[in-house]
C-alpha cells in the first residue's frame, strides 16, 4: 500500500477491510455450498459483497462496482430463496471474489480498478441470477421476514465502521441495537442502491429497497467490533523493540540489586520486574495472531484443488485459536498452503482409487496446531496413499540424483528425506497445482529460516503427516548463558535437551578421548562432544583436549537436526530472556552466530546458532545447510563429507567401520548372561529382548563362540524401540574422515554391507545397520513405520 | 562552491575527516565484546543504546601498524544505510569547516595507506587532511571463512585491494 498516497486514508481503509472481508467471504461461500439452506451464511456474504459494492461506489471505483453489484443481485436472490445455490452459482461466486481481489489489487498498486469490465463474468452471474428457480425476474422480491436475519453485530460489516471520520455519511453514526421492527431489519439487509450506475436487471427491485446504502453500512457497526482498535504493525513493532529494551534495563538493574542492601530498592526493583513482564507477555500478545487467520484460505484452496482433481476433501481443522506472533504466521504462510496443496495434490488418491483400497471414497485432510514446550506444532495429515518410496527412489536416479545402486541402499528414512531436495518431485504430470518441483525445499527452508523444524511421517497405504515445529516468537527468547574463553555466550533453550556437569572421577568414567575426537558416555549412550571455545578459534587446534585431566567438565547437550551433540563450555552462568538483535553485515556470514544480544551489564553477547556450531563441528553434514545454494549438493556428495566412524576389528584383524550417527550405545554384556531364542541369541537389555549378531558371523570371517566366558563388546543400534545389537571382537577407534564410499565387493552377500572406504589407509568395510535391523530383527518387532527427521 | 564540513580524527599521527553528514555521532572508548571467527578488522561489538554496532579497526583496515598497548580506541560512528557501523580511530579532533579550493588530488606517488580510501587530500595550514571515503573503508569481503571462495574475496580484503 506504499505506493498509495499517505493522505488517502479512506481507500487504504478500505482496502484492508475489503481483503479480510474476502478472505472470510471465501470461508464462507464453502461452508455455503455444505450447508446450502444456510440463511445465515446467505446473509453474511450478502453483507459482504454489499459493503464492498457501496464503499467503492462512492470511492469512484465503477468497474469494481459493477462486479460486485453483478455478484450482489444473484446472491440477493439466493438469500430471497428465489434461486437454489448449486455448484455453478458457487463456482461462479467464488471468481467474483477472486476478480474483486484482482482489482483491489489494481487499486492499491494504481490507485484504478483495473482496465477490464470482466463482461463473461457479469453476464454469467446475471444468467445465473434467472435461469433458476424463479423463470422471469420478479418484480418485486418479497422476502418473508422471517428468512431475514437479523442484523447480528457480525464483524463483517466492521468496516464501515471506521470509515465515517472522513465519509459523508459520518452524520449518521448509529449503531442501531437488533431491530425490534421488521421494517429496519429489512433496511439493514437491503442491497442498497447506491450508485446511479445501476443496471437494469436491479432496477426491478430496488425501488422497494432503502433508499440509500449510508444508513445500512453504518449501522452495520456493532457493539463487538467496538471494542476493537486497529493499530498499525508499525506500531507494534516499535513498542516491542521498546519492551525489549526494557527488558534489558530491568535486566540490569536485577543485577544492582544482588550487590545492594537497601530492602525498599530491592521491592521496588522486583516490583519493575513483574511488571516488566507483564507488560512484555502484554505487548507480546498484540502480535499474536490465531494460525486460523490463514487456515481461512485453506478451505477454499482444497475445494478448487479437488474439484480440478475429481477428489473429494473432508477438510478438519483443530486449533484454528493457537497463537503465533505475525512474523512467524506471516513467514509459514506460504509453507502451509504449499503442504495442503501437496496433500490434496499427491497425497490423497482419487475416488475411484479410495473405494479400491476400502477406504472412505472422501479423503480426510486434517490441520492440528497446538501448543508444546514452548513452541508451536502444526500437523498436516492426510489419509491417503502415503508416500511412495520406490517412486522416489525411482525418481532420484532418474534425475541423477542417485545411483541405482545408492538408490536402493537408502533407508526408507532417508527416502522420504528426498522429497525436501530442491527439484525433486515425484508427481508423474505436471499440473497447474504441482509438479514443477520448487516446493518442498522452499518449505523446509522458509520454515528453517525462523528456526523451526519439518518432520514428514508415512505410513504406506494409511497415509501421511508433516509436522512443523516452530517457535512462538523471534523477538524475546528463552537463553541459556554459558562462558568460554571469557566471554559469554546465548544458546536458544529451544536447542537444549539437559546439562551434564561431570567432576572428579566422573570426568575420567565418562569421557573417552580417542585421537582428539572426545565422546561421553551418557547413560550408556554415546555423545559426540564438540568444544566450544575451540570453535570459536581459541586454543591449538592440533592439540588434543585434555578433558581427562580436567577438575570439572561442564557439558550442555544440545540438538541439531536429529543429532544430539555434547558442547563444552567453560562455564554454565545462568538462564535469561535475552532480545535477539540482528548482527551487522560484517558478521552475517559466520555459521557460529545467529545473532547478538545485550546483557544484563549492558554488554553484548553472542547467540550461538546450534545448527551452524554443529554444521563447523562436523556434528551434522554440512549438506544440511540451510542456505538453498549450499543444499543443492547431492546425496552423492553427502557420502563424501566428513563422518565419525566407529571402528572395530574382525577376528581376523580386519578393520570395518559403521557410521558414529549408527550407534546408539556401546554395551558390554556377561556372555553369560547370553540366552538363546529359536535360531537367536538374544540378552535381557533394559526390559527388553535385545537380539544378537556376531560381527564375524556376519562377514563370513568365523563362528560365534556363544558359549565362550568373558565380557561380551556390543554396539547397540535402534530405531524407535526396535534394536539390534551387534557382538564385535574388539573396538579400535573413533574416527573423522572423508568418506568415499565404493559400493560392496560382487561374490560377497550385500546384505548388511554398505561398501568398502578407505579409512586410516586401510580398506575397511562399512556395516549398514539399519539394514541389519531392518533384515535380520525384522522377526522380532513388527511395524513399518518409518519416521524421519527433515535432513535435506 | 560551499565549503564542506568534516570531522576529523586521527589515526597513527595520519589527520583524516569524513564529511560530517556520514557521522551519526563520536564517542569515546566503548566496551567491547570480541566476536571469534569474524574478519580480523572486525574488533569487537559495542552496545550503542541498545543498538549493536560492529567496531571496525581503522589501523587495521588501512594497514597500519596496530595500537599501542595500553591507548584505547575511541568510536567514530558512521550512519550507513545498513545500520551503523563503528570506526576505531586514535583520536577525535574538530569538525572542520574547509573550502573546496583546498583539495588536492591524492598524489600517484602514493601507494601505501589504502589509496582507495581516499578520495582527496586537503592542504590545511601546517598539515594535510586526507578524506576517507566511509562507505569504501567499512566494505570488505568477510576473511577468515571456509571455502575457496570465500578464501579468493579473503585475499582481496588486504588493504592496498580491497575490492
Amino acid at each position: 500500500m506504499t505506493s498509495i498516497d499517505e493522505t488517502d486514508e479512506i481507500v487504504k481503509e478500505f482496502l484492508v477491510e475489503s481483503y479480510e472481508n474476502l478472505d472470510r467471504l471465501d470461508r464462507d461461500l464453502v461452508a455455503l455450498e455444505q450447508n446450502p439452506s444456510s440463511a445465515e451464511s446467505v446473509a453474511s456474504i450478502f453483507r459482504t459483497i454489499h459493503t464492498i459494492k457501496g464503499t467503492c461506489g462512492f470511492l469512484g471505483y465503477a468497474r469494481l462496482e459493477a462486479v460486485a453489484h453483478a455478484g450482489e443481485n444473484l446472491l440477493s436472490r439466493l438469500r430471497d430463496r428465489e434461486i437454489v445455490l448449486s455448484a455453478e452459482i458457487t463456482t461462479a461466486l467464488l471468481s467474483t471474489v477472486d476478480v474483486i481481489r484482482e482489482m483491489l489489487a489494481a487499486i492499491e498498486k494504481s490507485g484504478q480498478d483495473g482496465d477490464r469490465d470482466y463482461p463473461e463474468l457479469v453476464a454469467r452471474l446475471h444468467e445465473l441470477q434467472s435461469g433458476a428457480v424463479a423463470p422471469a425476474p420478479a418484480p418485486v422480491a418479497a422476502p418473508p421476514p422471517k428468512a431475514v436475519p437479523q442484523p447480528l453485530p457480525v464483524a463483517t460489516t466492521a468496516a464501515p465502521a471506521t470509515m465515517p471520520s472522513s465519509a459523508p455519511a459520518a452524520a449518521a453514526p448509529i449503531v442501531l441495537p437488533a431491530p425490534t421492527s421488521a421494517s429496519p431489519a429489512k433496511a439493514a439487509l437491503a442491497p442498497g442502491k447506491p450508485a446511479p450506475a445501476a443496471t437494469p436487471p436491479l432496477a426491478a427491485t430496488a425501488p422497494e429497497r432503502a433508499p440509500s446504502n449510508e444508513p445500512a453500512d453504518t449501522r452495520a457497526a456493532s457493539a463487538v467490533t467496538d471494542t476493537y482498535v486497529r493499530v498499525d504493525v508499525g506500531v507494534l513493532d516499535k513498542l516491542m523493540n521498546l519492551v525489549g529494551e526494557l527488558v534489558l534495563a530491568r535486566n540490569q538493574i536485577l543485577q544492582f540489586v544482588a550487590s545492594a542492601d537497601d530492602p525498599s530498592f530491592t521491592a521496588t526493583s522486583q516490583r519493575l520486574n513483574l511488571i516488566t513482564t507483564e507488560l512484555q507477555s502484554g505487548v507480546m500478545k498484540t502480535r499474536m495472531q490465531p494460525i486460523g487467520n490463514i487456515w481461512e484460505k485453506l478451505p477454499r484452496v482444497v475445494r478448487d484443488l479437488s474439484l480440478a482433481l475429481g477428489k473429494r476433501i473432508h477438510i478438519e481443522m483443530e486449533g484454528r485459536e493457537t497463537e503465533l506472533d505475525k512474523t512467524i504466521i506471516e513467514a509459514i504462510k506460504d509453507p502451509l498452503t504449499h503442504l495442503v496443496r501437496n496433500c490434496v495434490d499427491h497425497g490423497l488418491e482419487t475416488e475411484a482409487e479410495r473405494v479400491a483400497a476400502g477406504k472412505d471414497p472422501e479423503g480426510r485432510l486434517s490441520l492440528r496446531a497446538f501448543h508444546e514446550g514452548g513452541q508451536v506444532n502444526i500437523e498436516i495429515s492426510d489419509d491417503g496413499a502415503g508416500l511412495n518410496l520406490d517412486r522416489i527412489r525411482a525418481k532420484a536416479v532418474e534425475r541423477g540424483l542417485l545411483s541405482a545402486d545408492q538408490a536402493a541402499r537408502l533407508a526408507d528414512r532417508q527416502v522420504c528425506d528426498l522429497i525436501f531436495l530442491p527439484g525433486f518431485s515425484t508427481a508423474e504430470k505436471v499440473s497447474n497445482v504441482s509438479g514443477r518441483g520448487v516446493g518442498m525445499d522452499v518449505v523446509k527452508t522458509n520454515v528453517e529460516r525462523i528456526g523451526g523444524i519439518v518432520d514428514l511421517v508415512s505410513r504406506p497405504g494409511l497415509g501421511t503427516t508433516f509436522r512443523i515445529k516452530i517457535p512462538l516468537t523471534l523477538a524475546i527468547i528463552p537463553a541459556l548463558i554459558v562462558t568460554s574463553g571469557g566471554d559469554r555466550y546465548a544458546i536458544p533453550q529451544i536447542s537444549l535437551l539437559e546439562l551434564v556437569r561431570l567432576t572428579g572421577a566422573q570426568v575420567k568414567d565418562s569421557i573417552d578421548s580417542i585421537h582428539g575426537t572426545p565422546v561421553c558416555r551418557l547413560r550408556g549412550s554415546l555423545l559426540p562432544l564438540v568444544d566450544l571455545g575451540r570453535e570459536l578459534g581459541f586454543g591449538d587446534p592440533r592439540e588434543p583436549l585434555k578433558l581427562a585431566e580436567a577438575e570439572t567438565v561442564s557439558i550442555v547437550v544440545l540438538q541439531a537436526d536429529n543429532h544430539r551433540f555434547g558442547l563444552i563450555v567453560d562455564r554454565i552462568t545462568d538462564s535469561e530472556e535475552i532480545v535477539v538483535k540482528p548482527l551487522g553485515k560484517h558478521l552475517k556470514g559466520i555459521p557460529a552466530f545467529a545473532g547478538a544480544t545485550i546483557m544484563g551489564d549492558g554488554r553484548v553477547a553472542l547467540i550461538l546458532d546450534v545448527l551452524g556450531l554443529a554444521q563447523v563441528a562436523r556434528v551434522v553434514g554440512q549438506g544440511q545447510d540451510r542456505t538453498k545454494s549450499k543444499r543443492t549438493q547431492t546425496v552423492e556428495a553427502s557420502e563424501r563429507r566428513k563422518q565419525s566412524l566407529l571402528l572395530f576389528s574382525l577376528s581376523d584383524g580386519r578393520p570395518v567401520a559403521v557410521p558414529l550417527s549408527m550407534v546408539a550405545r556401546l554395551e558390554i554384556f556377561d556372555a553369560r548372561t547370553v540366552e538363546a531364542l529359536q535360531d537367536y541369541r538374544v540378552v535381557q537389555y533394559r526390559g527388553e529382548v535385545l537380539p544378537l549378531l556376531d560381527v564375524d558371523t556376519l562377514m563370513g570371517t568365523g563362528a560365534a563362540n556363544w558359549d565362550a566366558e568373558g565380557p561380551l563388546h556390543v554396539v547397540v543400534h535402534g530405531v524407535g524401540d526396535r534394536h539390534i545389537g551387534l557382538v564385535v571382537r574388539r573396538i579400535i577407534d573413533v574416527v573423522e574422515e572423508h568418506v568415499d564410499v565404493k559400493r560392496p565387493t560382487s561374490g560377497r552377500s550385500a546384505s548388511g554391507v554398505l561398501g568398502c572406504a578407505v579409512i586410516q589407509k586401510r580398506v575397511t568395510e562399512m556395516l549398514d545397520l539399519d539394514a541389519m535391523l531392518r533384515l535380520e530383527a525384522g522377526r522380532f518387532l513388527a511395524g513399518d513405520e518409518t519416521t524421519t527427521g527433515a535432513e535435506g | 562552491m560551499e565549503s564542506i564540513q568534516f570531522t576529523t580524527f586521527s589515526v597513527d599521527g595520519v589527520y583524516f575527516g569524513v564529511d560530517v553528514n556520514g557521522v551519526q555521532e563520536v564517542l569515546r572508548y566503548q566496551t567491547m565484546t570480541h566476536v571469534p571467527l569474524a574478519p580480523s578488522v572486525v574488533k569487537g561489538l559495542i552496545n550503542l543504546r541498545g543498538q549493536i554496532v560492529t567496531a571496525i579497526d581503522l589501523r587495521q583496515r588501512l594497514g597500519m601498524p596496530p595500537r599501542p598497548p595500553g591507548t584505547l580506541p575511541m568510536n567514530v560512528v558512521l550512519r550507513l544505510d545498513d545500520g551503523p557501523v563503528s570506526l576505531l580511530v586514535d583520536d577525535i579532533g574538530d569538525v572542520l569547516t574547509v573550502s573546496p579550493h583546498l583539495a588536492e588530488p591524492l598524489p600517484e606517488t602514493m601507494q601505501h595507506l589504502g589509496r582507495e580510501l581516499i578520495t582527496g587530500v586537503y592542504k590545511l595550514s601546517g598539515r594535510l587532511l586526507l578524506i576517507l571515503d566511509a562507505e569504501r573503508a567499512v566494505t570488505f569481503h568477510n576473511g577468515r571463512l571456509r571455502g575457496s571462495d570465500d578464501n579468493h574475496h579473503a585475499a582481496a580484503a588486504t588493504p592496498s585491494n580491497p575490492q
